[in-house]
């Protein structure tokens, strides 16, 4: 088998080494009643061809988002990724290589996670970042235990403007571990009143911007209201390449900010791997979760990099940990910190600004169609229209004619009524063509009501 | 009169009048490595004896520190606070932790004398 | 020095040691940070600038600088190449670390997650565009759950410790269906648990209670039952253990945890050593975990990403997290609420770590059944015939007995050289090897946990094993620079570990003018 370098000789000689008959004398612990004396029922081990073929043929059954128009976010965003990106990240070095436990032998990971920390700290506005989290959805879990365990209280402020499957996650964790979750109702016009929501118990208020619905929010005066009670503001965003654009979180004051860097150096991949972005206040990054790079010195006085403050972790602290966490994202952060570097500044910048102008577009394109509104004023590239007819209908309807037209808000949300909301995404990926067909095929559905 | 009483998780009280001042010994401080912070509790809290009342980091590990006596922790060592290496040099003198008013003087009688620890260290070798 | 009397700062001013005018030593190479090197308006991407358009940014337009550096593509690609050299590597060499199973991540795997429709593929795409997906994720679920004779699987955790999370979750769920929840809140864990577990019973408000292992190293049932009480939720046991020994009192112990009214969480973080050889799901487990990224080859990628499928037996199926797949053959769809369902709620957003699905997929077809039980066989002989050539001269904390995938030895052997354990690590990195798992189980003191899996060829394991007897005669006969100087041939020395935690600093800044 060709993962597997052992021969038959090779095998003999080292049983004979270890003085065992056979190889099953090695596994004799195993109660005799439950050794496994017939062969798994799975099928032979296949070649390189069989496994292709077989794959491919998966693979073909789904419609790749790069076949069509494509206008879907809600959290995960299709981007271009230049060709360096992903042939850097296939480097052995960087792929096959373990946690940097050994810094001697480590220097290129650990060098890395300190750009990346610092590139997240200056993205978010913030004073210190950690070298990933799983995804977002996660890291604004750990965020609100965070603001837990800073304040010592245990009730944690949900926006109606977070992601839902952020604030399952929350309320996941939250529900498990004895806290409370207070969740506000889905708020697509952005127009709840949260600083009525924090009182002398919460911990934290977890604001979303751009928002679920596509919604910019000012945090400052949030951020203001929760500090006037002694509670903090954590500051959430799931599109990174919005922060090329707009105000960053620390820029209002957020104590702790958390988001998705899926948009930056990865693919949508179904889902995951993705990367989690966790930035705070250096005065906090005890009580921060995760594994942090930073800088020293080696025995010759060389500026070198080594993972630090690892007692919060679980390896030292263990019960006494700030989290569980083992695994960060590496090769997920060290692909987004790639595609950042390419961009710099200047690169990033006018990303944003061909997002933000792809989106405009699209959404006066929709202000033309009899019976759409455009419900999102102020938005970077993704926006919530309202239609007259069920929206998961329309949905299925344009994906029928090959156009993925974006997420009716009931697949996430079924029983919030909001049937008629579709949150719609405009990348740089998207062309004018793509834009104009989009909204053409969408006012024919609705004049003709919904016949094919 | 001075005495330093011992236990057997390393901590001592060093007893002045009624009050006593605590801290890691010096074994304690190699076993940990440099000291890179301390988590010292707030003035006024009231500790019972076994109670955590610190934590002492070094660069591998994180040692809780158990109260030794009982009583209301009068004054924290700001200096360890700066300079956690203090416990490294000095861990007897300089690098104390926090004082405790005794509650309870008669628990001493269950700490070890200097003698019965430096004996109870033999055994650990 | 530190306090072990080992150099990590300079003596006192910097030393040009390596003589040449760029400090580099032909390929191996020093490199700056993309904070010193770039600037703020260069950039290796071409992008048109947008038409003239009305903004809706309105007020939350960001104006004030970023501090992004950027480099073109020439320059961005040298960077992250010379670094990259900086890294030992499985592509490079023998990774002895215990405990995470650093076998070959096979190449097929990087090109079949690659495929567009794998990996250009939005988790929220209608679900007719997407069947092929949750194909691939069904065929996964299916596999592990034969491979480990379990009931069901959930496959949204994003690594180990989220696993454990999720099958604990799972868990303290079914507990609370039966309204126990607020009675039973204590975890038994054995003292060689990694901390991956204690750390998560405490994440949901459990509280853990030691139970000791024998002399022999694992648990036996006595212990279990002298531990076991009302209160008592679950318990927490690695098979095999972090000691690298088959649990072999699992059985009795899974009847006393069950009769108990307990559950058994198994930490599946060794399954390696199993394959094909017996089942959790037969041992009496109620949740594992499993490391993709270790047991099926996902690229360790310098820390993650990771995958922690958790599989479930039938008392726990129902309670598995969203999402799940439904259906059967062409239909397939995702089950994503949970309201209706008992399942507790939701570990992440979106489905799972698709990515590392297909990769661990082209795995297991690629070996196959009888492939993936020969793998666990030469795991566990790989790691015999280690512990068999070196145990004349490195002591073993159980003494001379079989071990599982991993190999355990301890620091007693080094007692009178007055070196340690990570001295001698450091000198593996001289001779090219990365070191062994150091300091990990606790019940070892000065523990050193070997683990070679079976991707090593007899060649590598014979030079492996006659290097460490090298080092090890080295130790015994009184070498001592070669230790405690170690590694001077890296492209680091001992770092000041101690400088880094005192005075954190965790981000480049501009420095400020003298």
């Amino acid at each position: 088998m060709r993962y597997l370098p052992l021969d038959a000789a090779d095998r003999a000689q080292m049983l004979a080494r270890v003085g065992a008959p056979d190889i099953d004398a090695l596994f004799a612990d195993i109660p005799a009643a439950k050794r496994l004396n017939r062969p798994l029922d799975l099928p032979g081990g296949m070649s390189e061809i069989e496994v292709e073929r077989r794959l491919t043929r998966m693979a073909a059954r789904n419609v790749a988002a790069g076949s069509v128009p494509f206008f879907l976010g809600a959290g995960a965003y299709r981007h271009h990724v230049p060709a360096t990106v992903d042939h850097l990240i296939q480097r052995s070095e960087f792929l096959t290589s373990y946690t940097p436990y050994q810094p001697e032998i480590a220097q290129g990971t650990l060098q890395v996670l300190f750009e990346f920390q610092t590139q997240v700290a200056a993205l978010t506005g913030m004073e210190v970042a950690n070298a990933s989290m799983y995804d977002g959805s996660t890291a604004c879990a750990e965020a609100i235990l965070m603001a837990h365990r800073l304040t010592r209280r245990r009730k944690a402020v949900l926006s109606g403007g977070l992601h839902p499957q952020y604030s399952d996650v929350a309320a996941t964790l939250g529900g498990m571990a004895d806290e409370e979750i207070v969740r506000l109702p889905l708020d697509p016009h952005a127009s709840e009143d949260i600083a009525a929501a924090i009182d002398d118990e919460t911990s934290c208020v977890v604001v979303q911007s751009p928002d679920f619905f596509g919604n910019l929010r000012d945090l400052e005066p949030i951020a203001a209201a929760a500090h006037a009670k002694g509670a903090l503001l954590v500051a959430v965003f799931t599109e990174a390449v919005s922060l090329g654009a707009v105000r960053s979180p620390g820029e209002m004051a957020a104590d702790i900010a958390v988001g998705e860097g899926q948009s930056i150096g990865n693919a949508l991949n179904f889902g995951g791997p993705y990367v989690g972005l966790f930035a705070t206040r250096l005065k906090n990054v005890r009580q921060a979760p995760g594994r942090l790079a930073g800088e020293t010195v080696d025995a010759d006085g060389r500026r070198s990099f080594v993972l630090t403050l690892s007692t919060r972790e679980q390896h030292i602290r263990r019960e006494k940990a700030t989290s569980n966490i083992c695994t960060n994202s590496g090769l997920c952060a060290l692909a987004f910190s790639i595609h950042l570097t390419l961009l710099g500044e200047a690169g990033l910048r006018r990303l944003a600004a061909l997002n933000h102008a792809a989106a405009v577009d699209l959404a006066g394109r929709f202000g033309a169609i009899p019976g759409v509104d455009v419900l999102t004023e102020a938005f970077f590239n993704e926006f919530t229209i309202r239609t007259p007819r069920p929206a998961a209908a329309l949905i299925d309807e344009l994906a029928a004619r090959g156009i993925v037209g974006g997420l009716p808000v009931s697949r996430l949300a079924p029983n919030a009524g909001l049937d008629d909301l579709i949150v719609v995404a405009a990348t740089e990926t998207s062309t004018p063509d793509d834009r104009r067909s989009y909204a053409e095929t969408l006012a024919q559905l609705l004049q003709t009501g919904g016949k094919r | 009169m001075t005495e330093t009483r011992y236990t057997k998780d390393h901590e001592y009280a060093r007893v002045e009048g009624d009050v006593a001042v605590v801290g890691i010994s010096d074994h304690a401080q190699q076993q940990l490595g440099d000291v890179v912070f301390v988590e010292l509790p707030a003035v006024g809290v009231k500790l019972a004896k076994g109670d955590g009342a610190a934590v002492v980091e070094s660069v591998k590990a994180a040692s809780d520190v158990f109260a030794p006596v009982s009583g209301e922790v009068i004054e924290v060592n700001g200096a360890v606070d700066a300079q956690p290496g203090l416990i490294n040099e000095d861990a007897m003198g300089r690098g104390w932790l926090l004082k405790i008013k005794l509650a309870d003087a008669g628990e001493l009688a269950s700490l070890m004398s200097e003698a019965d620890y430096a004996a109870f260290l033999k055994t650990l070798a | 020095m530190n306090n072990q009397g080992r150099p990590t700062r300079p003596s006192g001013g910097e030393t040009t040691r390596r003589g040449t005018f760029t400090g580099n030593r032909a390929l191996d190479m020093e490199e700056a940070l993309i904070f010193e090197t770039g600037r703020l308006d260069a950039t290796g991407v071409d992008l048109e600038a947008p038409a003239p358009f009305a903004s809706k940014l309105g007020a939350h337009a960001r104006s004030a600088a970023i501090g992004l550096p950027g480099l073109t593509e020439p320059e961005a690609v040298r960077h992250y190449v010379r670094l990259s050299r900086n890294n030992y590597a499985i592509d490079a060499g023998l990774y002895p670390l215990g405990s995470c199973t650093m076998k070959h991540n096979p190449r097929l795997n990087e090109k079949m997650a690659r495929l567009p429709g794998f990996a250009d593929l939005h988790p929220l795409q209608p679900i007719s565009t997407v069947q092929g997906a949750l194909e691939l994720i069904d065929a996964l679920a299916q596999a592990l759950l034969t491979l480990t004779g379990m009931s069901a699987v959930a496959m949204s955790p994003k690594a180990g410790a989220h696993g454990e999370l999720c099958g604990m979750m799972t868990i303290k769920a079914a507990l609370a269906a039966r309204g126990e929840d607020k009675t039973r809140t204590v975890v038994l864990v054995p003292d060689s648990a990694h901390g991956t577990n204690p750390a998560t019973a405490a994440l949901i408000g459990l509280s853990v209670r030691a139970v000791p292992a024998e002399a022999d190293g694992v648990v036996s049932a006595e212990a279990v039952e002298a531990a076991l009480a009302p209160d008592v939720a679950a318990i927490m046991l690695t098979n095999p253990n972090t000691c690298g020994l088959f649990e072999r009192n699992i059985v009795e112990i899974a009847d006393a945890v069950h009769a108990a009214g307990a559950y058994f969480y198994c930490d599946g973080a060794n399954f390696n050593a199993v394959m094909g050889k017996t089942r959790p799901g037969d041992l009496g487990v109620d949740a594992m975990h499993i490391n993709l990224h270790k047991t099926f080859s996902t690229p360790h990628g310098g820390g993650g990403p990771g995958a922690g499928p958790v599989v479930l037996s039938a008392r726990l199926a129902p309670f598995a997290p969203a999402p799940s797949i439904v259906g059967t053959g062409d239909a397939l769809s995702l089950a994503e609420h949970h309201e209706g369902r008992q399942a507790f709620g939701r570990m992440s957003a979106f489905h799972g770590q698709m990515g590392m699905f297909v990769r661990a997929l082209a795995y297991i077809l690629s070996h196959g059944g009888d492939g993936l039980r020969q793998a666990s066989e030469d795991a566990v002989l790989s790691a015999n015939y280690v512990r068999a050539s070196l145990i004349d001269l490195m002591s073993a904390p159980f003494g001379d007995r079989p071990c599982m995938h991993e190999a355990l030895f301890d620091d007693r052997w080094l007692k009178d050289t007055g070196l340690t354990t990570l001295d001698f690590a450091k000198a593996m990195i001289d001779e090219g090897y990365h070191p062994m798992t150091v300091y990990f189980p606790l019940v070892a003191h000065g523990a050193m946990l070997i683990e070679p899996t079976e991707s090593e060829s007899k060649a590598s394991l014979d030079l492996f094993i006659m290097t460490l007897r090298d080092l090890a005669m080295g130790a015994l006969g009184g070498e001592r620079e070669r230790f405690v100087a170690a590694p001077v041939h890296a492209p680091r020395r001992r770092l000041d570990e101690t400088r880094a935690a005192r005075q954190p600093t965790l981000r480049w800044a501009k420095p400020t003018p003298a």
